[in-house]
């Protein structure tokens, strides 16, 4: 065995078998529900706004890969992610140019300016909608409703008299293509959960504070929870790990601030809804949260039992 | 304060002890040349008290303890002394060895052991284990007898016996315990008393009933606590946190947290040396991996090499791509197979050519699994940058000192990331830095 040549290497020589790559492809399986129930609703426009959107995202990334002179890493499905989740939150009717520049927004300037994956304090696909928001505000509010396409009103900008519950739970109402569906969302969510790829903290911190706000305030919590992107953001959105806080009570306090301002938005503010802007403002103090809450190190601050 | 009876974090592996879980104990015979390392502890190179020629006898001393932290070695066999040369070592490095040419008739020097040592004072037990050369056999080998001894005044709480063997493929501290459960015990009560430690428990992990059963028959008023199977169960400040719900204070000593752990195999080295007057010159390790062709748990003499211990059990079936010797998380991959079994070398694991492949590693994404199974509450992924981007004083705050090295991280991340390598560089510049005078 004089000629046996052998690998050294530090210890651990052992891995865990999941990595980014299944991560990201994982989401896109819990999004399977929901492209589902917008294909549903909504027909070829759910089709057209998803895909161009995911081209868009991907075609973008490659570009500034290639351009800042990195290895290509397209393949590790991060920016398919971000095409998806972009391509979901918009409304049915958006002209195609317009989903393929908020791609190509959130994934230049929500990620690939700040250094790439993992580098972005902001959630990208937000980014994109905060962009196309403030750019084509009448596109992105033309809601119309499912099956028939026939311009409505979303529930939150009629208030609590504009849906039933179980239309709001099944997604029969006006909104954006993937968020409509509660049950759907949910489904991704279970699945996300199951993984191991979803921190429940952060929607059970959204979930419980705005129920508490509700109540407090008198207004219907199952109509603050199933309404407008607060499903879509809770369980999508806001659980990114790039963008949301290291430490678990970190994520408690990300996610019940998160519910927060959503409410403040929704009860005080002058836009019927605030999911984006709520997560996009809370992913601005992640690095304080992680400063705030660091765990004691075993050890530390402990006194000797003699 | 925090009550739960639990450590903090921690994974679970795949814990691959199928193969060996139940295989007895086999004795190997001791091959015809032996490299005996002076170094087979924490602490400082053994001195040798013999030279290139001399005829020696099994269980003679080979080397005197070279200093405080050290220990002695002594000849696992009768022989004729080689050479005295530097040789490999299972840390990498090159450290001086005594080869030993076997002479085949395993011709002991007189033991001393004692019918009843329990009747020994506590003074007697310490230098007769001192004397042994008895080290922590659960891979760490911090000389025993000094780990019996806190600073004067000090009287431990807890004499706690490791027996939990968290890594993954290691059955030798399993089988020691089924196998050997008197000695086990008889190692734990001169250790109570060489220490004064007023309680002993055994903690074993709960993946191991035939372990418990065959100790708790013997145990008699000694406590046997179960541990759960999560890896690193059996690391000593997350075995004191689990047992006695105190922590160690950070840079300070298990007995600061009135405690003092000491592995399975090194009770039953104490029990050796006591009662039948042996040192320690052979160890139970567990071989085993796809590759080896008979895994299994062998009685192997210190000094073997890994080739002679690896042909001795029947030889590879394929190449092997990495070869450990410790367990899969922490233990030491080796350059060749000339390197020899330790008082410290629990295992010899051999991986396939594909289970060696290091993966590449891509940009962290922030999950914060590392900080999740940290069982030093550490932030992982804060460390590794600090690391890298040489913030040492960044990373003195952060805790890396504080790391324990199991690499709980490093298994974890999903992006594959060297966290652990770039944290033990942090931990080497501050320990460079801190010693040197300005």
């Amino acid at each position: 065995m004089d000629d046996l040549k052998l690998i050294v290497a530090p210890s651990p020589h052992m891995r865990d078998k999941d990595t980014t790559k299944k991560m990201m492809f994982g989401v896109l399986v819990a999004l399977l529900p929901v492209l589902a129930a917008s294909i549903y609703f909504y027909r070829f426009d759910a089709v057209r706004l998803v895909l161009l959107s995911a081209g868009a995202a991907v075609a973008t990334e490659a570009i500034f890969q290639r351009l800042r002179k990195q290895p290509i890493r397209i393949g590790d499905g991060s920016a398919l992610v971000t095409g998806f989740l972009l391509g979901l939150i918009v409304p049915p009717t958006l002209p195609s140019w317009m989903v393929i520049l908020g791609a190509a927004f959130a994934i230049a300037i929500g990620k690939q300016v700040f250094g790439g994956l993992g580098q972005n304090p902001f959630n990208p696909a937000l980014v994109g909608r905060a962009i196309l928001t403030v750019s084509f505000s009448t596109a992105m509010t033309a809601w119309t409703r499912p099956f028939d396409a026939i311009t409505a009103a979303t529930p939150l900008a009629i208030g609590e008299a504009g849906a039933r519950i179980p239309d709001l739970f099944f997604g029969s109402v006006a909104g954006s293509l993937g968020e409509t569906s509660a049950l759907a969302i949910l489904l991704g969510g279970i699945y996300l959960f199951y993984r191991g790829y979803l921190d429940y903290r952060v929607p059970v911190g959204i979930f419980a504070s705005v129920i508490a706000v509700s109540l407090f305030t008198g207004q219907d919590v199952f109509f603050h929870l199933l309404s407008g992107s607060l499903l879509f953001g809770a369980v999508f959105m806001a659980t990114d790990p790039v963008t949301s806080p290291i430490t678990k009570a970190g994520r408690w306090i990300f996610g019940i601030g998160i519910g927060l301002i959503i409410m403040l938005i929704r009860t005080w503010g002058s836009y019927p809804e605030g999911v984006t802007y709520a997560i996009l403002l809370m992913n601005a103090v992640t690095p304080l949260i992680n400063r705030w809450t660091r765990p004691r190190i075993y050890g530390q601050g402990v006194k000797t039992s003699e | 304060m925090r009550r739960v009876r639990s450590f903090f974090g921690g994974i679970y592996p795949k814990d691959a002890k199928k193969s060996t879980a139940s295989t007895p104990i086999q004795t190997l015979s001791a091959p015809e040349t032996l490299v005996v390392p002076l170094l087979q502890h924490v602490g400082v190179e053994a001195q040798p008290v013999v030279a290139k020629g001399d005829e020696v006898l099994k269980g003679q001393l080979l080397a005197d303890a070279g200093s405080a932290i050290s220990a002695p070695v002594h000849s696992p066999v009768s022989g004729k002394v080689l050479a005295i040369e530097p040789r490999a070592h299972q840390s990498g490095h090159s450290v001086t060895a005594i080869v030993i040419e076997n002479d085949g008739n395993d011709t002991w020097v007189e033991k001393s052991g004692h019918p009843d040592p329990v009747q020994l004072d506590a003074k007697t037990i310490i230098e007769r284990i001192r004397e042994a050369g008895i080290v922590g056999m659960g891979g760490a080998g911090f000389p025993t007898a000094l780990k019996l001894v806190p600073p004067p005044g000090i009287t431990p709480d807890y004499l706690i016996i490791n027996g939990c063997e968290c890594e993954p493929y290691s059955t030798s501290d399993d089988r020691i315990m089924v196998e050997y459960p008197e000695d086990i015990i008889l190692g734990a009560q001169l250790m109570a008393k060489a220490s004064g430690a007023r309680k002993i428990i055994i903690a074993i992990e709960d993946n191991k009933p035939e372990a418990y059963a065959s100790l708790k028959a013997k145990a008699g008023a000694i406590e046997i606590v179960l541990v759960p199977t999560r890896y690193p169960a059996g690391g000593e400040k997350q075995l004191i946190q689990y047992v006695t719900r105190r922590e160690v204070p950070s840079g300070g000593m298990p007995y600061q947290a009135g405690a003092i752990v000491q592995n399975v195999a090194t009770a039953r080295a104490v029990a050796l040396a006591l009662r039948d007057g042996e040192p320690a010159i052979s160890r139970v390790v567990t071989v085993i991996g796809d590759p080896i062709a008979q895994p299994g748990n062998y009685l192997v003499p210190v000094g073997m090499t890994l080739d002679d211990l690896i042909q001795a059990t029947g030889g590879f079936t394929q190449t092997p791509g990495k070869v450990v010797i410790g367990g899969a998380m922490m233990g030491e991959a080796q350059f060749d197979l000339q390197t020899p079994i330790t008082k410290m070398s629990g295992g010899v694991l051999a991986l396939s050519e594909a289970e060696s492949h290091t993966p590449d590693s891509e940009p962290c994404i922030r999950c914060a699994r590392c900080v999740d199974v940290c069982p030093a509450q550490l932030l992982p992924l804060r460390l590794e940058a600090f690391g890298m981007n040489e913030r040492f004083d960044d990373a003195r705050e952060f805790g890396a000192l504080d790391c324990i090295e199991c690499g709980s991280c490093n298994y974890i991340c999903p992006a594959k990331r060297p966290l652990l390598q770039y944290i033990r560089f942090a931990k080497m510049e501050i320990i460079a830095r801190e010693n040197k005078p300005n």
